[in-house]
């Protein structure tokens, strides 16, 4: 006997019927189907002849379109019944598959909302990602939140300071791990470039100094060999080992077990590998992660003649510890304050002078919570990711705003058949219900797809931020946790109840009896629910001015720092650091040494000129002092640097008055400096400090000597473009006393840069190959540190333009659909002889109207708002009236386009047939 | 008889089988092949419903609250689905009994043919 049943469900296949339902189906066709066979065969058929039977009646009509034509049908949107408690479930469910087919039909709508709303959501989503990976997430560790900072509460510091976290100093530390009682454990860490080749191209590993007890204290196991622990952590540890991260193991040993016990050179010293730690942990500095990590112990060795290990002066390490159980971070701070007097005292730097004593010993240690680690990226972006999720809110709104109103043009249009449904006893309850599924549906389907979206920005803006090459590090860790999903959720939510609202309420608002009276000729009746969808537009109109001024406002801002007067040439200028540490050259001869270098770096082909500098602007590496003039400790902060003769040429910043340092000036001839503007005016009080002199307010101990002022320069920005300029004094690099085996040497070359680099490479190499050498220009430098400005103008500037586009489809939309709605009006008014041209005058004075509302509005709301931007501005104010004009101009350019189109339909219609017009 | 039977035919399709089907139901309730048996033999194989116009029907007529079906299992036989009527399909048989006789009548006074 054939198998009726198989044969059942396979016409049943594409009916999209529920299980149980189909099962009942088929066994009850199936049956069926026996019967008749039997019937067949007992009447003298042969089987083959009864199952033919059976097959034709079973194909006799379209089974499968008959019934899904009835599933469908019962599925009818909205039945009579109201809801019932019992039916929510099934009426949820037949509200979603309604609400699927009605977006199935209109795929180009559908396509226009789920788009708009995943560029929105994905947008709000991918800034939300950056948010929660710099802000909210907490450490990867074992119980994060018991975490604090131990820092001093006041950060002025005096001394060296190296690193992003450099809090405290290594005495200080070792006072702090024995002297402390609320923490159960407590750990040092800091930061530093490792170069791990052995002479020519720097190639630098992130390194990260830590205590002995880093580790076991965040809970840490390695995935490979050991992690450190408090015992190896003793002065004069030497060089025990490495700990390295699962990205480093990854890409530097293969991720091969045998990388135990190999060694990693760090600036020139071999170290073994001692194990390596989870994929998950990038350290405790959220922004940047770390490839190395070696005791603060075994500083010494790496830096043997410059190291700062004993130095109290030497700002360096940051302190973490796990509170106590039973302590609060309230009694840790308590007790860390009743012992600093102590502390401080203990460890006071022997060469501070008077006041930076006084201020050392009042200093007071605090525990800060660190659940979520340190960053210095979240100081920096915290408050621009806040104002670009602000401004991503609003482009959503805008869509939202958008849909809003295509969905009232759809629900208008089924307005009668709403009418008489409700007439007919529907509950509105249950309509409006069935209104909010097609929008919950299509904001379900902009989350989800907003979520790609999402993980391609945010990836794309880590990227970004991380820069090019090695230069930056920054290391954001991106994950999809509970937290962002519960965004996007959350958004999705709530665009559903704002698009779906307006349409919802204005629907079942309507009287029944009225609607249906309506005609399609209806003039007035729709007035009311037609100034919503004017008002949406106003909204729309006055959030793309905010945008739009924001956009403006970030791009100025950045155009501003671009080309402001810096008092240095940007362009055409190289600078390769050297390290010549590895030559192990006597410390007598390396200012000669040096010399040489830049001598040998003029020869060049293609270098117009070259000098040495500590000073590179904005290259982040200076040092400041106070200077002594006439006996008087001055209270401003002197940036200062040696420099070489050439300098200022190579700069591009103009000496004013004077003469450049020259041969003559040696370690044996009398000090000389040359001071800028600033210093000479704020300093001296004149402007013209030729043949003045002054002193350098060191440290006790250090020789004092008296410089002579021999040169003026013109201002320029050595610390941050956006600061204002400050007063700066040079030395002759001769007369340095204390040099340093590494340096910058900058060179400008008329040409361009890259034939320079290898020209360069030749010729230290031809010196010394294990002269250790990096480059970078000078523009890109700039460029570099200017990543927030150009992070805030390019997304800025993109949402500026999204929303205006935006805008200007609801603009157009509203704008044809009140051309629609009132064809019958203009023929009547054509028809009475009014002039096309005043049709199209109607129309964009319409449009005008709206705009000039929404601008107003938005004019309003920049004022109200601005000020949350002005600290992120530069040389702008947040309502500056430019700006503000240009946006207005920009929006109004923008609306008469887009109401161009329907009024010239309106100004062509032909009187008979608009009249005709249904 | 030919012409009422195409008028019948055309009805049919329109939707009136529903008719039929009710008035099978009336008294007593049947499981579908025992609904299509009937139809066939009381209408001398004139009449035919195969399984796939058949079971649309009486699912759409249990839809609309007409019918109810249920499986009933009886010993030594498979389970069958028996529909039998509901007190809205009686209302519903009595108003389109009344309807169709209406239309006959309409028919035959329009057009002169007559069973008799």
């Amino acid at each position: 006997m054939p198998d009726f049943q198989q044969m059942v469900r396979e016409r049943l296949r594409d009916c999209g019927l529920a299980p149980t339902r189909e099962w009942e189906i088929v066994d009850e066709l199936a049956q069926h189907l026996r019967d008749r066979y039997e019937s067949q065969l007992s009447s003298g058929m042969n089987e083959e002849e009864a199952g033919r039977a059976v097959v034709a009646e079973l194909d006799g009509r379209d089974l499968a379109g008959e019934l899904r034509e009835l599933e469908e049908r019962s599925r009818d949107p909205v039945g009579l019944e109201s809801g019932e408690v019992g039916r929510f479930w099934p009426d949820l469910w037949q509200d979603l598959r309604y609400a699927a087919r009605t977006l199935r039909l209109d795929p180009g709508f559908t396509r226009v909302c789920v788009l708009s709303l995943a560029l929105g959501i994905g947008a709000n989503t991918a800034i939300f990602q950056l948010i929660d990976a710099v802000r909210m997430r907490t450490l990867p560790v074992k119980h994060p939140e018991e975490l604090a900072l131990i820092r001093p509460t006041n950060f002025q510091t005096t001394g060296r300071k190296s690193g992003r976290y450099g809090y405290v100093t290594n005495p200080m530390w070792e006072q702090i791990r024995a002297r402390q009682e609320g923490f159960s454990g407590v750990f040092a860490f800091g930061d530093q470039d490792f170069n791990l080749a052995t002479g020519g191209q720097v190639r630098n590993a992130q390194g990260l100094w830590v205590s002995g007890e880093f580790f076991d204290v965040l809970g840490i196991q390695p995935v490979l060999g050991r992690v450190f622990h408090a015992s190896e952590d003793h002065a004069g540890c030497g060089a025990p080992g490495a700990v390295i991260s699962y990205g480093f193991w990854q890409s530097e040993f293969g991720g091969e077990a045998s990388a135990i016990g190999k060694t990693v050179a760090l600036e020139g010293h071999p170290f073994p590998v001692l194990g390596v730690t989870p994929a998950s942990f990038h350290g405790a500095d959220v922004g940047h992660s770390f490839d190395v990590a070696v005791l603060i112990c075994s500083e010494p060795v790496i830096a043997a003649e410059n190291s700062i290990y004993a130095w109290r002066h030497a700002w360096w390490l940051a302190v973490m510890g796990r509170l106590e159980p039973g302590w609060t971070l309230e009694k840790a701070s308590a007790q860390l304050e009743t012992i600093s007097g102590g502390i401080m005292q203990e460890t006071l730097p022997p060469v501070y002078q008077a006041e930076a004593r006084t201020a050392y010993l009042g200093k007071k240690l605090n525990a800060f919570p660190a659940s979520t680690g340190v960053s210095n990226l979240r100081r920096e972006y915290e408050s621009p990711l806040w104002l670009l999720l602000a401004i991503t809110g609003l482009v959503l709104l805008i869509a939202c705003a958008n849909l809003a109103n295509l969905m009232l043009a759809r629900a208008m249009a089924r307005e009668r058949e709403i009418a008489v449904r409700i007439a007919l006893g529907a509950a509105r309850g249950r309509i409006v219900r069935q209104l909010f599924t097609e929008s919950l549906l299509v904001a379900l389907l902009g989350a989800t797809l907003g979520i790609v979206v999402a993980r391609t920005l945010s990836s794309f803006l880590v990227r970004y931020l991380s820069g090019e090459g090695d230069v930056r590090h920054i290391f954001v860790g991106l994950v999809m946790d509970w937290r962002v999903l519960g965004f996007t959720a959350g958004l999705a939510v709530v665009t559903c109840l704002l698009v779906g609202l307006a349409p919802a309420i204005t629907i079942t608002g309507a009287a029944p009896a009225r609607v249906m009276s309506l005609a399609g000729r209806g003039l007035t009746a729709t007035r009311e629910r037609f100034s919503l969808r004017r008002g949406l537009v106003v909204a729309q109109v006055a959030l793309s001015l905010v945008l739009v001024v924001s956009a403006l406002l970030f791009g100025g801002s950045l155009r501003k720092i671009l080309t402001l007067d810096a008092g240095f040439q940007r362009d055409g200028v190289l600078v390769m650091d050297i390290d010549f540490t590895r030559l192990e050259i006597p410390k007598q001869q390396w200012n000669q040494f040096r010399e040489n270098i830049v001598e040998r770096v003029r020869a060049l082909p293609g270098v117009e000129s070259a000098a040495e500098s500590e000073e590179v602007p904005l290259g982040g590496s200076y040092w400041n002092d106070q200077v002594v003039v006439n006996g008087e400790v001055n209270k401003l902060w002197v940036d200062m640097g040696n420099i070489t003769p050439g300098y200022f040429k190579t700069i591009g910043t103009p000496l004013l008055a004077g003469r450049d340092f020259n041969q003559r000036d040696t370690s044996t001839s009398p000090k000389v400096a040359i001071v800028n503007q600033e210093f000479a005016r704020k300093i001296l009080r004149t402007e013209n400090p030729i043949g003045r002199t002054f002193k350098i307010n060191v440290y006790r101990g250090q020789p004092q000597h008296e410089y002579e002022i021999v040169g003026v320069m013109g201002n320029a920005k050595y610390d941050d473009l956006r600061k204002q300029f400050e007063p700066v004094a040079f030395y002759p690099q001769m007369q340095d006393d204390r040099p340093d085996e590494n340096g910058e040497i900058i060179v400008r070359s008329s040409g361009t840069l890259e034939p320079i680099v290898g020209e360069l490479r030749r010729a230290m190499a031809e010196v010394n190959p294990a002269i250790a050498i990096d480059f970078h220009s000078l523009s890109q430098q700039i460029k570099d540190g200017l990543l927030r400005e150009r992070l805030l103008a390019m997304l800025s500037g993109l949402f500026g333009l999204l929303a205006a586009v935006l805008a200007t489809v609801g603009l157009y939309g509203v704008m044809a659909y009140m051309v629609a709605r009132r064809t019958n009006e203009i023929g009547i008014r054509m028809a009475l002889g009014a002039a096309p041209r005043r049709m199209l005058a109607m129309v964009l004075g319409e449009a005008g109207q709206l705009l000039g509302v929404g601008i107003t509005v938005g004019v309003v709301a920049v004022l109200a708002v601005g000020r949350w931007a002005a600290s992120l501005l530069f040389g702008l104010k947040p309502y500056d009236p430019a700006v503000l004009m240009i946006a207005c101009l920009g929006l109004a350019v923008v609306a008469v386009v887009a109401s161009t189109v329907p009024a010239r339909r309106a100004a062509k219609l032909q009187p008979m047939v608009a009249l005709r017009h249904e | 008889m030919a012409t009422t039977q195409a008028i019948l035919d055309r009805e049919l399709k329109k939707g009136s089988a529903e008719l039929l089907i009710l008035s099978l139901l009336e008294g007593r309730a049947r499981h579908g092949y025992e609904i299509s048996q009937l139809i066939e033999m009381r209408s001398d194989g004139v009449l035919k419903f195969n399984v796939a116009s058949l079971y649309p029907l009486l699912y759409r007529l249990e839809k609309r609250g007409w019918v109810e079906g249920q499986w009933v299992e009886k010993t030594g036989e498979r389970r069958r689905r028996y529909y039998k009527l509901t007190p809205a399909g009686k209302a519903m048989l009595k108003e389109q009994r009344r309807t169709w006789a209406d239309f006959v009548t309409a028919m035959q006074r329009i057009t002169g043919v007559s069973h008799a």
